[in-house]
């Protein structure tokens, strides 16, 4: 599994996704999560990207008052993480228009339902930003 | 990005048309969401209560619009703040049949955040639903939502039962374009993964996903055979490289060759053909690419893949050369780093030629990027370099940070530890390297320095003047009593004092630094350790001054001149000490006598002042309330007594000769002092056997006869030489010695068995030079210039002479250096179910599967072993480190390979074979059938043909 979880956390540390490809119970996932926000969130923008953390490399980045972060196996490939940071944060752009932590907080499935669209059991299977939305597009126009 | 949208999350409803009741009491998640935010600091924990308290009355409605609410809220609620949502598994799946898109949708968000095998007993319960939702007849969300909540939560059982479920999907019949197919791709992968018996159902399909025309099918298909491959034994997946191989050459996307790349990582150690087929492409990207992502994988690819292939890795290294120039991009510096830490030392070059970056690299303002880069340096380290890298660390730790400082101190200290110190040449510099890191004031690596520095004293007998002068600098010092990470350390400086006092050049001072006053500042254990340092020391001083004495009386017997003044007495006894030398000092090294300087002489005034000092100081502590220091106080004070009342000597010197009391006493506090210790084999124990006729359970009646026959022994059990501290022994002394030596010699001879073997060192230890110079006179420089230093300095191992021989360590045979086996058996075991399952659905037909034989009985395993003996395999090599097992099983997945060319249709027999399978496992499986248990296994395993032949044919 490539990706182990995706977290979406703000500049206070509190968690505003989460999702996790690998099973943990609720108190792995709450000491996992604060570990990990107390390493990447004192780094600088001088400092690199990656945090090694117990058996998982964290890959991270900035947006405004968030950070998205990443849990990858050790041999996962930073960079094209880095990537799908990113297109996470185009694709929620494009759906929510400027997007922002309210907006993930308000429609946290539809956040749910574009990784899914994007991850599955840790791989990423689409990177075409109106095909990930298409289902969300439908699912709007129905209800 | 920045800017609220709050407005477009009114616009969003939660539930839509609820009943008229429902909707005017029930909190919708915004309600919630937005309660939560406006709540009060602290407030959080009772707000949370009474929401679930909400959720667990409105989830149990009727009203399904209730109900999905109450689980939109529940799920965020678990999902964000972490609640228990296990309690409302069933609801969950209430809502899953839900003709609602809406409904269903929320059950399977709420399903898939919270179910797991471990916790979710009503997981079963979903399976119908599940298959419902799968059908090619339903809406392909609902099959979305089915095959996320399959990948994310699939047990053993169900992926057994929906695996023919997802055929329809994966095959390319169902449309073109399904974006449904690189989906059943992933479930398929997390289907296998829990239950390799499906393997032989789903891995064809998975293979034919490889040759779609829709890239995202290859790239999910992709991913899984990536994902395959690296969680376990990859060999199985070799016969696919051509396939692999087809796609690298005709995909242009980054995400598909990135994984692909990971494919082959993991296949080309196996098969050098493969490898060499590699290079062409891989240099091609390099050049290139322009994707960075893309670029570090080829280098990652070609550092642990193809390290052979020189052509690749130039290219690769002078990539990454350019990843660590990069001087505004961290994380290109970072990569560029864990790039070269993957070539190993073999390809040291590479390193070599970039070291003046890695090196500016632990200057780097990120911590990583210097973690890395010490990583890097350590991995370069050689016992030719060791000194100049060591150095350059210590000085470098000085100025840096206190966590990185102390991660250098840690890097040193284990890497000169390793296997008994072997990069280690000059000890005397290594020692005093070990005190230069005590001085550091961010060290907090006391526990391992004290290890060290104990252990150094035990093994290497040539570094002990060394050890006792850096020693004394760092017990002398009352600034460094205060810092409590150093207390082991000068623990371990007061013990070697106190055992190798003959080196020291002052133990009247060094029983002065060890009794100052800070010492009160030491916890109770350390200052035990210095109140027993300040008996050895006390013991030595008086027989020193003893013999000393005797030497003058011998001398001035010799030379006629009696009742000198006692300072010129004691002159001339050390000249006369010299003088006979050769005699006196037997089995002690010359040094001894040069070390206690003549200027400082012990006289009878200084050894009045050193009882007094010594009375001062400990006589408070033996009221101590730690029974360590009490203990020990009481111990050091007794000794003091004993020797006060003896009141002849306080007037003359001669009156130590005349009442022989004080020679006794001080002979036995000697004695007792005089055998060395020497490192113990953790494996001694062990070693012991059981003698033969020894009843453990015995009534121990006897051993008073035991003991009344072997008490003539010395009570250390382990010893490696004898030392006496007695030197210029009388002829009494001397008879003495040699008859205890002769019962030791006849005690050893009985009981050998318990001893560890005598070290010839001895007889090496005195042509040592001694080295009381201080040394390294680099160290003063500046970090800067240092770093620059370094990197005009090789990281190359190259061939120095080294002006002095390496000094004897003893080393334990097998008990030292050898770290524990990672244990990697339990993981393993599901790994290889799988690969074994992929064996058979890739490869065999018509014979027995690898599973098969794995539980077979013993009596084939002989003959599966001639065989893999006498076939040429690629992985032979790699899997001969492992147990027999291991290695049957893989030469039985390796007759599977014959198969391979004939068919590769799956036919009737597979079904049948996976029957059977789930027959084994028919614990959990209802399906029985016995027909094929009784197959003969031998029969296919008869006729192997070794592999080689066949990759050829798919590789050429």
């Amino acid at each position: 599994m490539g990706i182990r979880f995706v977290l979406l956390v703000n500049k206070q540390g509190q968690t505003r996704l989460a999702q996790y490809y690998e099973y943990l119970t609720l108190e792995e996932r709450r000491a996992l999560e604060g570990e990990i926000v107390r390493k990447c969130l004192a780094r600088t923008e001088q400092q690199c990207s990656f945090v090694e953390h117990r058996n998982y490399k964290i890959v991270y980045r900035r947006y405004a008052s968030l950070f998205f972060l990443v849990g990858v196996d050790n041999d996962e490939n930073e960079l094209a993480i880095l990537e799908f940071i990113h297109l996470l944060v185009e694709t929620m752009d494009r759906h929510f228009g400027n997007v922002c932590e309210l907006d993930i907080m308000f429609h946290l499935e539809k956040a749910h339902f574009m990784l899914e669209e994007m991850v599955m059991n840790g791989c990423v299977i689409e990177t075409n930003k109106t095909i990930i939305l298409t289902p969300i597009h439908l699912m709007d126009r129905a209800s | 990005m920045a800017g609220g949208s709050s407005s477009s999350s009114s616009s969003f409803s939660t539930a839509p048309a609820p009943s008229l009741v429902d909707s005017l009491f029930q909190r919708s998640l915004d309600d919630l969401i937005k309660a939560l935010r406006s709540q009060p600091a602290g407030a959080e924990p009772s707000l949370l209560s009474r929401a679930v308290a909400e959720i667990r009355r409105e989830i149990r409605s009727p009203d399904p619009d209730t109900k999905a609410v109450a689980l939109q809220k529940l799920t965020y609620l678990s999902s964000l703040h972490g609640l228990d949502a296990s309690w409302a598994a069933f609801h969950a799946l209430e809502l899953l049949p839900s003709p609602s898109p809406l409904h269903k949708r929320l059950a399977y968000v709420a399903a898939s955040l919270s179910f797991h095998p471990s916790t979710t007993d009503v997981l079963p319960l979903s399976t119908h639903q599940l298959r419902k939702d799968l059908s090619p007849s339903s809406p392909p969300p609902f099959s979305s939502l089915a095959l996320h909540l399959l990948s994310l939560s699939a047990s053993p059982d169900l992926a057994l039962h929906l695996a023919p479920d997802l055929l329809p999907l994966l095959s390319p019949r169902s449309s073109p374009s399904s974006p449904l197919r690189p989906k059943a791709a992933a479930a398929a992968l997390r289907t296998l993964s829990v239950c390799p018996d499906v393997a032989p159902l789903l891995f064809k399909p998975l293979v034919d996903c490889l040759s779609s025309p829709d890239l995202r099918v290859v790239s999910a298909a992709v991913g899984a055979f990536a994902e395959l491959a690296s969680s376990g034994d990859p060999t199985p997946y070799l016969p696919l490289a051509p396939e692999f191989y087809r796609v690298l050459a005709e995909s242009g996307s980054n995400w598909i060759l990135i994984k692909l790349l990971k494919i082959f990582t993991r296949l080309a150690p196996l098969e050098p053909r493969l490898a060499a087929r590699l290079v062409d492409p891989l240099c091609d990207l390099l050049r290139r690419s322009s994707a960075q992502s893309l670029v570090f994988e080829c280098v990652r690819t070609v550092f642990s893949g193809l390290p052979d292939h020189d052509r690749a890795v130039r290219l690769a290294v002078d990539k990454v050369r350019e990843f660590l120039a990069s001087a505004d991009d961290p994380n290109l510096r970072y990569l560029g780093l864990r790039a070269l830490s993957m070539l190993g030392p073999r390809h040291s070059w590479a390193v070599e030629e970039s070291r003046e970056a890695v090196i500016r690299s632990l200057a780097d303002p990120d911590p990583n990027i210097r973690r890395e880069a010490l990583h890097l340096i350590m991995v370069m380290v050689f016992d030719s370099n060791v000194v100049e890298i060591s150095v350059l660390l210590v000085n470098y730790a000085m100025k840096s940070d206190p966590i990185f400082a102390n991660e250098l101190l840690d890097a040193v200290l284990t890497t000169c530890r390793r296997n008994v110190y072997e990069l280690i040449v000059d000890f005397d510099w290594y020692v005093s390297l070990l005190g230069e890191m005590a001085r550091n004031p961010h060290c907090t690596r006391g526990e391992e320095i004290e290890r060290q520095i104990v252990d150094i004293g035990l093994r290497v007998r040539d570094a002990r003047p060394e050890l006792v002068r850096v020693a004394r600098g760092l017990l002398i010092d009352p600034a460094l009593l205060g810092n409590p990470f150093l207390c082991r350390i000068l623990s371990a400086a007061a013990w070697v004092s106190g055992e190798y006092v003959e080196f020291s050049r002052n133990p009247l001072e060094l029983v002065e630094a060890l009794l100052q006053p800070r010492t009160s500042l030491l916890p109770p254990l350390v200052r035990a350790v210095y109140i027993q340092a300040v008996f050895k020391v006390l013991a030595f001083c008086f027989s020193t001054y003893i013999d000393q004495l005797e030497i003058s009386q011998l001398s001035s017997s010799i030379v006629e001149s009696n009742t000198a003044a006692a300072a010129s007495c004691i002159a001339d006894g050390i000249a006369g000490m010299e003088s006979t030398d050769g005699i006196a000092t037997g089995d002690k090294p010359a040094s001894l006598f040069s070390s206690i300087e003549n200027k400082d002489p012990f006289t009878c005034e200084s050894l009045t002042k050193l009882l007094i000092l010594i009375e001062t100081a400990v006589g408070p502590l033996s009221e101590n309330d730690e029974v360590e220091v009490h203990g020990r106080a009481r111990n050091l004070l007794g000794l003091i007594h004993m020797l006060r009342e003896i009141l002849t000597w306080k007037t003359e010197e001669q009156g130590f000769i005349k009442d022989n009391r004080i020679g006794e006493i001080v002979n036995l506090l000697q004695s007792m002092f005089s055998e060395e210790l020497g490192p113990v084999s953790v494996n001694a124990q062990n070693r012991v056997p059981v003698p033969e006729g020894l009843v453990l359970e015995e009534n121990l009646a006897d051993l008073a006869w035991t003991l009344t026959e072997d008490d003539t022994a010395p009570s250390m059990s382990i010893s490696f030489s004898l030392r006496s501290h007695q030197h210029g022994k009388t002829k009494d002394a001397a008879a003495s010695s040699v008859r205890s030596a002769s019962l030791l010699a006849e005690h050893r001879k009985r009981h050998g068995l318990y001893y560890l073997p005598t070290e010839k060192d001895e007889t090496e230890s005195n042509d040592y030079p001694r080295a009381n110079d201080p040394l390294l006179p680099a160290s003063q420089g500046d970090v800067p210039e240092d770093l620059v230093k370094l990197t005009k300095q090789s990281l190359i191992p190259r061939k120095v002479k080294h002006t002095k021989p390496r000094p004897v360590v003893i080393k334990l045979d097998e008990g030292d250096g050898v770290s524990t086996f990672p244990s990697t058996t339990v993981k393993e075991s599901k790994d290889d179910l799988l690969s074994g399952a992929i064996h058979d659905a890739l490869l065999g037909e018509g014979k027995p599967s690898s599973s098969q034989k794995r539980y077979s009985d013993k009596s084939s395993r002989g003959r599966v072993k001639d065989i893999a003996d006498t076939g040429e395999s690629v992985s032979q090599s790699k899997e001969n480190l492992e147990s027999g097992n291991r290695e049957h099983r893989s030469s039985g997945s390796k007759s599977k390979h014959r198969g391979h060319g004939k068919e590769r249709h799956r036919s009737p027999q597979k079904n049948e074979e996976k029957e059977e399978k789930n027959h084994r496992n028919s614990a959990r499986s209802s399906h029985h059938h016995e027909r094929h248990k009784h197959r003969p296994r031998g029969e296919a395993l008869l006729n192997v043909a070794p592999r080689a032949p066949v990759i050829q044919h798919f590789l050429l």
